[in-house]
């Protein structure tokens, strides 16, 4: 029985680029939906009536909502190639707990560096860069977080990437000066086909971003 | 089950849900170990050195090796000690078991706490709305005994916030947010819950818990005046 997997994303989510990244990773040959996200589908309120967001994740018709645990399903279903995840227990701990650092820290962060002004920008500048510091510290010596190859945490990460030149021309940041590791790890994930085929470049993020800044008056 | 001498150390606070729940599962998988409370105004050493990132509890710590973030300790306890699971082991069910836990972790905790934790009229009822928005998604989920079905489960665990935080803080300002009239199901469920003799031994002492938070609410009242 063939396996019908649909995504409902948008392409300038960065949620979304690591379900597709998990999906590329994995070879899985799924139907990518694109929503208008001032007019949602019927399908995604359907299949996620609870925060009626995307990524979702449609697997023969049952529905998988929110990113990292889409991405958690995927390596559980289809882990017969490159596993996303360590084996070792703790080794999978230590991952979930950044993956969730990123969610926590990374996307706020980063939201505030380039919609806010003044003091609080300022503030948000400082957060990020200690942010990136401290992933830095975390990466190490290692390629990737996952290691030799790309794992959960590098997935959960990069997507934030595409949108730096937004985070450096309105936030007023040089993040390769402050955080030069992180940029050669993010290069280097860059090169990395499953990411490079799955995520928009940042030129046309940037162009989104000046977009919003419009419509919502944040200039 | 553990054969070896197996060093197993809790870091934590009586009176916090979030270490609660991994008491509930020790508990539950009948792990020893060894409980470090926690002075959260004065961060021990150990402490610091075991979560230097969030510098909170619960920290657990298992031969040496710390692991933060409550739901993170969950699956990893799970993994290691196979004995009453708490996980399903159908993906897609697991999909979900995480789904209900980061909802109450995204969606209820800091909502409802800001229900009664709050001197601003507009901010509660703003939080009252999302919480009972919230506990009315959450109780549409639970479809048995427990959100585990007939034994309780990850989300019935990560819910112990709900069935016993809740009732508690709301309590103070004598706030009607988690009630068996407007909630039935959730309210039976948080009873039988409760009522678990796993849970019912792991659960602090409510009324010193009670005087806690009701010393909090106090305080912020005292330095709006």
């Amino acid at each position: 029985m063939a396996d019908e997997v649909i995504l409902l994303d948008y392409w300038a989510s960065p949620f979304g680029m690591r379900v597709r990244i998990a999906l590329a990773e994995k070879g899985i040959k799924h139907e990518y939906k694109e929503e208008d996200l001032r007019n949602k589908s019927p399908l995604l309120l359907q299949m996620n009536p609870v925060h009626k967001k995307i990524p979702v994740l449609i697997h023969n018709g049952k529905s998988i909502c929110e990113s990292l645990i889409a991405v958690q399903y995927i390596d559980e279903v289809w882990n017969e190639k490159s596993p996303l995840l360590p084996s070792d227990p703790y080794q999978r701990s230590q991952a979930r707990f950044w993956a969730d650092y990123v969610d926590k820290k990374i996307y706020e962060v980063g939201k505030n560096l380039w919609t806010k002004k003044g003091e609080e920008q300022e503030a948000a500048k400082k957060e990020f860069v200690e942010a990136h510091k401290l992933l830095e510290q975390e990466l190490g010596d290692k390629t990737y977080f996952g290691g030799d190859k790309i794992g959960f945490v590098d997935v959960a990460l990069i997507p934030f990437y595409t949108w730096f030149k937004g985070y450096e021309t309105f936030g007023n940041i040089n993040v390769e000066k402050e955080c030069p590791k992180f940029i050669a790890w993010a290069k280097r994930c860059m090169q990395v086909e499953s990411i490079s085929k799955s995520v928009p470049d940042q030129d046309k993020v940037y162009g989104f971003m000046v977009e919003i800044r419009k419509r919502f008056g944040l200039e | 089950m553990a054969t070896n001498q197996e060093h197993v150390k809790l870091l934590g606070a009586t009176g916090s849900p979030f270490v609660c729940r991994v008491q509930i599962a020790l508990k539950l998988k009948g792990i020893e170990y060894e409980f470090l409370e926690e002075n959260l105004a004065t961060k021990s050493e150990l402490l610091l050195k075991y979560n230097p990132v969030h510098k909170k509890v619960p920290v657990f710590v298992h031969n040496d090796k710390p692991i933060s973030e409550s739901l993170v300790i969950l699956e990893y306890i799970d993994e290691v000690w196979k004995q009453n699971p708490i996980l399903p082991t159908d993906p897609h069910q697991r999909a979900l078991a995480r789904f209900w836990s980061k909802f109450i972790d995204d969606k209820i905790v800091s909502a409802s706490s800001k229900s009664v934790f709050t001197l601003d009229e507009k901010e509660r009822e703003k939080n009252v709305e999302e919480t009972t928005e919230a506990l009315q998604f959450l109780q549409n989920e639970l479809k048995g005994k427990y959100f585990g079905g007939e034994e309780f489960n990850f989300v019935d665990i990560a819910a112990v916030f709900v069935a016993f935080w809740i009732p508690l803080v709301q309590d103070i300002i004598g706030l009607q947010l988690f009630t068996a009239e407007k909630f039935p199901k959730l309210y039976n469920w948080s009873q039988e819950f409760l009522d678990h003799p796993v849970v019912k031994e792991t659960i602090p002492p409510r009324e010193p818990l009670f005087a806690f938070f009701k010393g909090r609410y106090e305080s912020l009242l005292a330095a709006s005046k």
